[in-house]
């Protein structure tokens, strides 16, 4: 019960601020454009949201079981979709069967990463890791750029071209697909570790390592099993709006960012949060471009949100506050 | 069941533990008493594999404990109640008793088990889809012991099960776990600052100062003994 309340009141929080940033967003974008406009925004907002959420729940699982920032979880995802393209282009998959092989090698990829090059620095402190994943940052780009070359390449949809109206709105049908297909893997991110003896584990070893080996659970398997879950998930994303942004190494640079924004919006160690505030940003950066006045400054918008939501609540929208008993 | 030989254990240049010895028969209750900074969570973490010894030899019912990792141990059948109960605080008391039974894979016997502790402590199934944190003290060791014991364990470690806890709530804790021993034929190895209470239900007992045991004997003599008196048990 106390569980549920305290679920309430924060998802309340949530709604009021995307209320709210909503409201004024949308009044000082008045200037004639209209209710079709602003639902346009809103759909392509919650559309582009996703990705930047998926992203975000990627960081955000590395971040709770490993308390490492994974600044190359973009490039990794770049990585994976652009072996996604080999798939489909030159061993001719069908789009569906190279999206789930490459999530698999997506994970190998990740539980491989973490056991050779992250485990080794775990007890190091916190800078060395943070320049070991930059290590790894540049490395997955200059390696992506050396394979593929640096000309963009178009990436296919299965979802086929055209737009799907929403009331009088109008969404590409493959932006409509892409969002649907995320959200199904975020579901089924959640019902693993909310349902699954495996995702309890892994929970458990993320709160308290050591009363975890103390029920038999091996931590370090959990580690390894984060890092290749967030692998899929950032594989996935990428391979999801590849079509929309054209595929080329530098392709999650800018999704990389906005993800970040959105995991510390949400608060760091909360996946639910990162996924909500992956909405946020992508609806606030959309309404912010279809605005005349401030349509030169989205990303700075987007990042002013940020710094007030936090200095308002700097655990985040839905980070739990840190209560240190002395 | 547990025989423990010149252990010795150190944190970098510190040794916690030096040559110490000791042993507990099948179906016993020993206790390890002590002050702060004697040693015995850290006899408590070697056995249990959290710590590495750096000599000595830990016989468990034929198996050589030191040097396997926590997570085999476990699966032996020895299990800790960590110092501090160590609970996931912010999982449900569910949660919490399922990650005791973590190595199991029997559900039958995993939900009759969770039944049997609803049983020993009814407070629990009260409040079983209460966030964990959100317990009382006491409330919060019976959980500890609870989920240790839904692994099944066939000998439990105990650290410090008093700590933190109001007077009244240690005599009913002790007196479970006397319960629970002779009920789950559970042997039981427990470390304790508050000496009378586990003198209280210990068959052997142990004293450790400054990573050395200096005497051993049985609980009832110990409660004689006029040193033990004098340093641990106040009169």
């Amino acid at each position: 019960m106390v569980r549920t309340r305290a679920l309430a009141i924060q998802t309340a929080t949530v709604l009021a601020v995307l209320g709210a940033v909503y409201l004024v967003l949308f009044i000082l974008k008045l200037a004639g454009q209209g209710q079709t406009f602003a639902l346009q925004q809103l759909i392509s907002g919650i559309a582009i949201g996703a990705i930047y959420g998926a992203v975000a729940l990627a960081l955000v699982l590395i971040y709770r079981s490993t308390d490492v920032i994974n600044f190359a979880q973009g490039e990794m995802a770049t990585f994976c979709t652009f072996v996604s393209w080999s798939l489909i282009t030159q061993n001719h998959l069908p789009f569906w069967g190279a999206f789930f092989v490459t999530m698999v090698i997506g994970a190998i990829l990740g539980a491989l990463l973490q056991k050779v090059v992250i485990a080794p620095v775990e007890n190091a402190p916190v800078l060395t890791v943070i320049i070991v994943t930059l290590g790894l940052f540049e490395a997955f780009n200059s390696g992506t750029n050396f394979i593929w070359q640096s000309q963009p390449k178009s990436y296919p949809t299965p979802f086929g071209a055209g737009n799907v109206k929403i009331f009088s709105a109008a969404i590409a049908k493959s932006d409509l697909g892409s969002l649907v297909v995320i959200l199904i893997v975020m579901l089924l991110v959640y019902l693993f570790f909310s349902r699954t003896r495996l995702g309890l584990a892994s929970r458990a070893a993320a709160q308290n390592p050591l009363a975890a080996r103390l029920c038999g659970v091996s931590v370090s398997a959990m580690l390894t099993l984060g890092w290749a879950l967030a692998a899929a998930v950032g594989a996935a994303a990428g391979m999801l709006v590849a079509n929309k942004l054209t595929l080329d190494p530098n392709m999650m640079i800018g999704v990389l960012l906005y993800a970040f924004a959105a995991a510390v919006l949400g608060g760091l160690d909360n996946p639910v949060g990162a996924v909500v505030g992956g909405f946020v940003i992508g609806i606030i950066q959309n309404v912010v471009v279809g605005s005349d006045l401030l349509k030169g400054i989205p990303d700075f918008v987007a990042f002013l949100v940020i710094v007030i939501a936090l200095a308002i609540r700097p655990s985040g929208l839905l980070g739990r506050q840190v209560v240190k008993k002395v | 069941m547990l025989r423990v030989n010149n252990l010795r254990t150190q944190y970098g240049p510190i040794v916690a533990l030096r040559d110490v010895s000791i042993e507990v028969g099948d179906g016993q209750i020993v206790a390890v008493l002590g002050a702060n900074g004697a040693g015995k969570t850290t006899l408590l973490r070697s056995i249990s594999g959290v710590v590495r010894p750096a000599a000595g030899v830990i016989d468990y019912d034929g198996h050589h404990l030191q040097g396997l990792s926590a997570e085999k141990i476990v699966r032996l059948g020895l299990v800790q109640v960590p110092e501090g109960r160590q609970i996931f605080t912010q999982m449900t008391v569910l949660e919490n008793l399922r990650l005791g039974a973590y190595t199991r894979r029997d559900s039958a016997g995993i939900a009759a088990d969770l039944e049997r502790m609803y049983s020993y402590f009814p407070v629990l199934e009260r409040r079983r889809n209460q966030i964990a944190g959100t317990l009382s003290g006491g409330e919060q060791q019976m959980l500890a012991i609870a989920r240790a014991l839904m692994a099944r364990p066939r000998m439990l470690l105990l650290d410090e099960p008093s700590l933190g806890l109001a007077p009244l709530i240690v005599r009913d804790i002790f007196q479970n776990i006397r319960a629970i021993s002779e009920q789950e034929k559970v042997t039981v190895l427990l470390v304790e600052q508050d000496a009378s209470a586990a003198l209280s239900i210990a068959d052997y007992a142990y004293v450790l100062e400054t990573g050395r045991v200096v005497l051993a004997d049985r609980a009832q003599e110990l409660r004689q003994n006029e040193a033990v008196r004098r340093s641990y048990l106040g009169y």
